[in-house]
């Protein structure tokens, strides 16, 4: 399958309709398939209803826009994607934030740099105290001259950076993320490591975010670092604190990949085979609510790309914002919750169990 | 019976030969399950073993299994093709050594 140029919304593909996506993953039983439905996993282990232990992460997605196509994207997420979170809408996010214990903002995309109001939000969001998370494609960094002084404008608010980088090689990481996106993430992490972040003792940190570039399951994330940290350190003189390991989620163009390459099945079968109730019980979404561009709530990052918002009662926008409420919420499951309960189980900051 | 000898789907269905011996089965998949764990070697280490001996005893089944456990174990193209390499280089270099008994054998028996 060729690298895709324009998101599944440009080019209109059937799948852009969330609707198409959610029947097909809805579907339990076909020719090729039987796979049990995940809610049922859940009541087999006692986690059905899957609740809130309490919410400590809050996500941020500030926009769809991105100066990268990657091939397994469950954004959807382009160069072509205008779809960005306004400044009201983050003074929202900052208002909702105040008066909470929440310890950790975490800001994804898109490539989240290229919301205008970034810098701004980072600012107001480093004045109240809280750990900030940015979620780095690293060619941003070097995507545009504006964007060249990003590592210092980090290490000024000492924002913790998470990067991917799906491979220490070109030929892996330029399948999945672009022609010439190995080496562009190369130099930027050089130029993040110039400014002190990774380097230890530095109390800046970088971590790096595995996933695999195909329709197969991650392996162990200490044996990737230990790895990763060999070569990209023997190779390009380039350090970094953990890396965290992802498995891919059946979403959006990865969903589009495993559907083109006749794969979807075989990988549907592969994650329920390594179903883990442990990694069931950590799973990321009990301690995370997910903000979407337009300031409406999920469960996940996942969650907001099928478009499946906090359910029951509870208030649905960022501008309603009730964390107590939100607490006692029911965490909304589909057949794609698979990804983040395989093997030692996914999150946004790698295995859980 | 099947058309061909060689069935990919047949692959998952390895766990069924326990069906005819259970108890050696079962000792069998103990086995194999506790040398490919992390030791001495890393997991990854080994999966490129497999895929080598994959390559030298042409074992369809083992080469499907252990290109996509190499890949899920971390290892990258040029890594498992490494790994094919040593396999071709031994079984062609067990060919070769083999031409010293031929010229041992060639000068017993000529004048």
């Amino acid at each position: 399958m060729k690298a895709a140029t324009k998101s599944l919304k440009y080019r209109a593909h059937e799948l852009s309709d969330i609707g198409v996506q959610l029947k097909i993953l809805s579907t339990t039983e076909s020719e090729n398939m039987s796979i049990p439905a995940f809610k049922d996993k859940l009541v087999d282990i006692g986690l059905f209803p899957l609740t809130v232990t309490g919410i400590d992460i809050f996500q941020v997605n500030v926009g769809k826009m991105c100066n990268q196509v990657c091939k397994h994207c469950h954004v959807d997420a382009g160069p072509d994607r205008k779809e960005i979170m306004t400044k009201e809408t983050m003074q929202q996010c900052l208002d909702a934030l105040k008066g909470t214990d929440i310890s950790t903002v975490d800001l994804t995309g898109g490539a989240p740099e290229m919301n205008p109001h970034f810098r701004w939000f980072v600012e107001e969001l480093s004045k109240l105290g809280k750990k900030i998370i940015v979620r780095c494609n690293l060619t941003i960094i070097l995507a545009n001259p504006k964007y060249n002084d990003l590592p210092e404008f980090f290490k000024k608010h000492k924002i913790e950076v998470a990067s991917s980088l799906p491979y220490f090689a070109a030929r892996r990481t330029d399948a999945q993320r672009g022609e010439g996106v190995f080496e562009k993430s190369i130099k930027a992490l050089q130029m993040l490591n110039a400014v002190g972040y990774g380097i230890e003792g530095s109390g800046l940190k970088l971590d790096l975010v595995y996933n695999p570039t195909g329709s197969f399951l991650p392996a162990s994330q200490s044996s990737l670092e230990a790895e990763f940290k060999r070569k990209l350190s023997e190779g390009f003189d380039v350090q970094f604190n953990n890396l965290f390991a992802i498995t891919n989620i059946p979403v959006s163009r990865f969903l589009e990949y495993l559907i083109v390459s006749d794969q979807y099945e075989a990988y549907m079968e592969k994650l329920v085979n390594a179903f883990n109730p442990v990694a069931a019980e950590g799973v990321m979404c009990r301690n995370t609510i997910s903000i979407g561009w337009d300031g409406y709530l999920y469960d996940c990052d996942f969650n907001q790309m099928l478009e499946l918002k906090v359910a029951g009662k509870t208030p649905k926008h960022i501008s309603e914002f009730d964390v107590s409420a939100l607490n006692n919420r029911e965490i909304i499951v589909n057949q794609h919750c698979y990804g983040c309960t395989a093997g030692a189980g996914s999150s946004c900051g790698g295995e859980v169990v | 019976m099947s058309k061909t000898y060689y069935d990919p789907a047949d692959l998952s269905k390895f766990g069924e030969i326990s069906e005819y011996q259970p108890e050696l089965a079962k000792k069998f998949f103990s086995y194999y399950g506790d040398v490919f764990k992390e030791g001495a070697l890393t997991e990854r280490e080994k999966a490129l073993i497999a895929l080598a001996v994959s390559h030298a005893i042409q074992c369809p089944y083992c080469i499907d299994a252990y290109t996509t456990g190499s890949l899920e174990k971390g290892a990258d193209e040029e890594q498992m093709m490494e790994a094919i390499h040593v396999a071709a280089a031994i079984k062609g270099g067990a060919t070769l050594v083999h031409g010293v008994q031929m010229m041992n054998k060639a000068k017993e028996v000529s004048m």
